[in-house]
């Protein structure tokens, strides 16, 4: 189906029906039970869950397929994020000409870092980007002010001119009408679902984004890359120029990234130079490995893993621990919730810091590896696994040895 | 004109702790081959080596001075610092007052430690893998130490002054014969002494020593060195270890200048990447040279004559300069050919 | 009538002059062996001819046109292969995917964005990739991880991917070094075969004697970076000047 292999097309149908349903899906506790804050199902958390998954899955064509690792991804998403802004400045509050320029944008600029900084590989090449993304965030901190707001961030006034905006349009981004922050909830029983028109049209991008991601792994330009990963000396004795293709698959990340950017502005419609700093880079580095790098999936799961712990962990503070831990006698009581305040609440990043040296240590192949792993102990031979999944789990295996 | 030299002085301590940095990065790159992501962190942790010896030196015993009295009658409490106790008031004070430069002693046994642990633990492990993954894994690593260290200290920035002796400036002006007064604190000025001592003392190290020389073998060829049958792989660890303490003392004395917060490590990891870029992976006499141009050059950038020629060259100066080295010449300003080069 | 044109070649690295005047001639659909002694100049020579090193002096004419300033890729679309002396494959690909590559290469130019097409959809060149590999008796072995195989059929693969380009000349850098008398052996027979069936010309740079003595057709020692003699092989075994430079000090080795 859609030019795709059977399990690819099985992968596709996987990511559909988990967007589809992900108000159901991640809301599985009734709204006022104790376990309600385990829930995810409400909007805001959801179209993060999705964008930073498109802005993983682009990243992963890059560092994934050709091993060229780029801290410098999240300026790229700040460029889409202005881009967006300005349109909704200027135009409308129709998100369409937003996404479009904040691709186009990201494009451009994901070209010109891309030219230079690819003329570098290794570590000199992730120094080159993490320049050029301190570099764009200094500029939009203090220099270019007058594109970016500086530090209060670019934001939307009621004296913008908005040349295009109907008098009977929402005034908040929306797509021909339907406002991105409107939404419906569903009562079943104690459990609330809320169905959101932003989160479906980020859902439905990232769907789009997995599907270009499939075709291109699976195209002669996806090997190409690989090949570009697994041995550059010999592509330039088979008569293959790499610049052009590892060009082309910057700037492919960097679209995807300038998507994302643009996405976020229209569930939010500001932006801030902070989306652009090298931490910010660096998360969408964590998503990727996290996932498994190289694979089709792991990115989406690494994005989801990553936003869910943190939004989750960032809830759980030291009355909810001693809910959990109640049963226990006072002394050990203390003692764990001691033991465990550290790595949740505030203490949210020490936890996704070691849990990224575990990875990186012991799993580099991230969850997908991790999952065959568990796959392989269960069954005893797999033969449902996709095996280029398993493939690119392995080659990071075998590369780590 | 005295306006260029005072910027070229202020570029001085930035420059130095540039440096300091550069040159640990440097040793670990040339000697074991890691990219260290944790270097920064390396160097805030030194910064909170003198914090704690600050509250270390200031736990206090408290007293009912029954003598004294508080404003409602009460026998007023006096909390007294045990090392007053120890050494009696006036001893107790100073050596709370030199806390900043006592914790150099501190700094020292303790850096040596994490540098080994570090090395043992982690870095050995990563030698022969990917230098993607050697990035990522000492990426996490400084996420970790910098939550750690916001864990028990907080997130605000802590004050840590320097001995009181070093609280005024030194006048340059008379000394070079300007009328207008030009000046610097004098705690910058030692710290520019501290960092010029501690580089020359690791250049002697690597040039005096037999341990310095299979080392800089070890830096040129290590599979040669290999093949001598010198235990290299030990000498390395010590390696780490002193450039895990260089960036420390770097961190130890930088504590005045800057009040210590989490995320300076951070701050500083990525200019000092971009040092060692400019000065020449690889390269030590490149890495200093870098980090002391560099900051000089930030520090000119940020002068309101240059700003108003070039709007906001301050904020990307460094940047500038090192996609340009990168760009026209990969080997950086004193970097050996071929390495690295690609 | 010669297909590669070396003259007046040199180069020089610092103070060592790694190739003076190097004049060679290599002919159509022959088998041209480069022997010499360890730091003849044998392989900067071969990088000459690559675009990996750029000569100071001479020129380097293929078919009629100058490689000198070429990258390595274009003068591989020109129709050089090289043959490295560790197999330089893509270890992480599958066999067949190492197959495809050149296949593609060929087809496609230096770089071809066809994002959207599949690599199952490729029908003509898988069967060409298969065909390929059926000759080189690895059929078998095609969904195997590069890396994974066995040193002997990685040189195999190499060689196959290189004529998969249908290649006019193919450049083996010591093909056989650090293999067992028996991979080279097969090795030996694989080059005859390739030579028999092929229209294609094959220069190679060798140190073991056996080798050398079995496949070419004539043979160039190269000492201190200049050519001593060229010669058929019989007329070289028994060269005076080569004896002295070259055999006898490994006259076991032939």
């Amino acid at each position: 189906m859609f030019g795709l292999e059977k399990r690819d097309t099985f992968l596709l149908g996987v990511v559909i029906v988990l967007t589809l349903f992900a108000p159901f899906i991640l809301n599985p506790f009734p709204a006022n039970s104790a376990m309600a804050q385990f829930n995810a199902g409400y909007p805001d958390l959801m179209q993060r869950f999705v964008i930073f998954g498109i802005f993983a899955i682009g990243f992963n064509i890059l560092f994934g397929l050709t091993g060229y690792l780029s801290f410098g991804h999240a300026a790229f998403l700040g460029v889409g994020s202005y881009s967006a802004v300005w349109m909704f400045k200027l135009l409308s509050y129709n998100v369409v000409p937003a996404l479009v320029l904040a691709v186009i944008m990201a494009g451009l600029f994901s070209a010109l870092i891309g030219f230079i900084s690819l003329r570098r590989s290794g570590i000199y090449f992730s120094i080159l980007t993490l320049a050029f993304a301190q570099m764009s965030f200094n500029l939009a901190y203090s220099v270019l002010t007058p594109i970016t707001n500086g530090e209060t961030g670019l934001q939307i006034y009621t004296s913008d001119p908005q040349y295009l905006q109907s008098a009977s349009a929402p005034a908040f981004p929306n797509l021909f009408g339907a406002a991105m922050n409107s939404s419906t909830t569903l009562f079943f029983g104690g459990w609330t679902f809320t169905f959101s028109v932003g989160y479906y049209f980020c859902a439905a991008f990232l769907i789009l984004a997995f599907y270009l991601a499939i075709r291109i792994f699976r195209s002669p330009f996806g090997m190409m890359l690989r090949a570009v990963k697994s041995n550059q000396q010999r592509m330039n004795y088979t008569g293959l120029n790499t610049r052009p293709y590892t060009l082309a698959a910057f700037v492919i990340s960097g679209m995807y990234a300038g998507l994302a950017g643009g996405l976020l502005a229209a569930m939010d419609p500001l932006a801030g130079a902070e989306r652009m700093q090298w931490t910010a880079s660096g998360e969408v580095v964590l998503m990727t490995i996290l996932g498994g790098a190289g694979t089709l999936i792991g990115p989406v799961l690494g994005a989801g893993f990553i936003k869910y712990f943190e939004n989750i962990f960032a809830k759980i503070n030291d009355n909810v621990l001693h809910g959990w831990f109640a049963f226990m006698p006072d002394g050990i009581e203390d003692a764990m919730v001691a033991i465990i305040h550290p790595f949740v609440g505030k203490g949210w990043h020490l936890t996704l810091g070691l849990l990224f040296m575990l990875v990186v240590i012991f799993l580099p192949g991230g969850l997908v590896e991790g999952g065959q792993r568990l796959g392989r102990v269960f069954r005893r031979k797999d033969h449902n696994a996709g095996s280029v999944e398993s493939d690119a789990a392995q080659q990071r295996s075998e590369a780590a040895e | 004109m005295d306006a260029v030299l005072l910027q070229i002085l202020n570029g001085l301590d930035k420059g130095s702790a540039y440096a300091l940095i550069a040159l640990g990065l440097t040793l670990i790159f040339g000697t074991l081959g890691v990219v260290n992501f944790a270097h920064g962190a390396l160097f805030m942790i030194g910064a909170f080596c003198s914090v704690t010896l600050q509250r270390l030196l200031t736990l206090s015993v408290e007293t009912i001075d029954e003598t004294q009295k508080d404003f409602l009658g009460n026998p007023l409490k006096v909390k007294t610092p045990y090392v007053e106790n120890w050494f009696g008031p006036e001893m107790g004070q100073a050596i709370i007052d030199w806390s900043v430069p006592l914790a150099i002693l501190f700094a020292i046994p303790v850096m040596l430690l994490i540098g080994f642990i570090m090395e043992r633990g982690l870095i050995k492990h990563f030698y022969k893998r990917p230098h993607a993954d050697q990035i990522l894994v000492t990426f996490g690593l400084a996420i970790v130490l910098q939550e750690v260290v916001k864990y028990f200290y907080g997130a605000n920035p802590i004050p840590t002054p320097a001995p009181d002796v070093f609280r005024g400036s030194f006048d340059f002006a008379p000394l070079l014969g300007l009328d207008t007064s030009l000046a610097y604190p004098y705690w910058r000025l030692v710290y520019f002494g501290f960092s010029t001592v501690i580089i020359a003392a690791v250049f002697a190290f690597l040039q005096f020593t037999t341990f310095g020389m299979v080392v800089r073998a070890g830096m040129a060829d290590r599979e040669t060195v290999g093949l001598l049958g010198i235990d290299i792989d030990r000498r390395f660890t010590i390696m780490f270890g002193i450039a895990a303490a260089v960036a420390g003392l770097a961190g130890v004395m930088y504590a005045p200048i800057n009040s210590p917060n989490y995320h300076m490590g951070m701050d500083f990891l990525v200019l000092s990447f971009v040092v060692v870029v400019v000065g020449g992976m690889g390269s030590l006499p490149g890495a200093v040279l870098a980090g002391f141009l560099l900051g000089i050059l930030e520090s000119l950038a940020s002068m309101n004559e240059i700003k108003n020629i070039i709007y906001g060259i301050d904020q990307i100066i460094i940047y500038v300069v090192a996609i340009v080295i990168l760009l026209v010449r990969p080997r950086g300003l004193m970097g050996r050919r071929g390495v690295m080069e690609e | 009538m010669a297909i590669l044109e070396v003259k007046n070649v040199g180069k020089r690295f610092g103070g060592l002059q790694a190739l003076s005047d190097v004049n060679l001639s290599v002919a159509e659909n022959s088998v041209h062996a480069i022997i010499g002694p360890n730091g003849a100049g044998k392989s900067t020579l071969l990088n000459c001819l690559v675009g990996k090193l750029i000569p100071d002096t001479g020129s380097v004419m293929f078919d009629g046109q100058s490689v000198l300033g070429r990258k390595p890729y274009e003068i591989n679309q020109m129709g050089i292969s090289r043959v490295f002396q560790t197999p330089e494959i893509f270890g992480d690909l599958t066999v067949m995917e190492n197959m495809l590559i050149p296949c593609l290469a060929k087809r496609d130019g230096a770089f071809q964005l066809n994002g959207w097409s599949r690599i199952v959809g490729q029908r003509d060149m898988i069967d060409k990739a298969e065909e390929m590999l059926r000759d080189m008796n690895m059929i078998d072995k095609r969904h195997m991880h590069a890396a994974s195989m066995s040193r002997g059929d990685k040189r195999r693969l190499e060689i196959a991917m290189c004529l998969a380009q249908d290649p006019r000349l193919l450049l083996l850098d010591e093909p056989t070094a650090g293999m067992a008398r028996a991979d080279t052996n097969n090795t030996i027979d694989l080059l005859k075969q390739i030579k028999d069936e092929r229209d294609i010309t094959i220069a190679i740079i060798e140190h073991d004697m056996h080798v050398v003595f079995s496949l070419a057709e004539r043979i160039t020692v190269l000492a201190q970076g200049t050519p001593l003699v060229e010669d058929t092989p019989d007329r070289i075994k028994g060269h005076p000047k080569v004896r002295e430079a070259y055999l006898g000090e490994s006259q076991d080795a032939a």
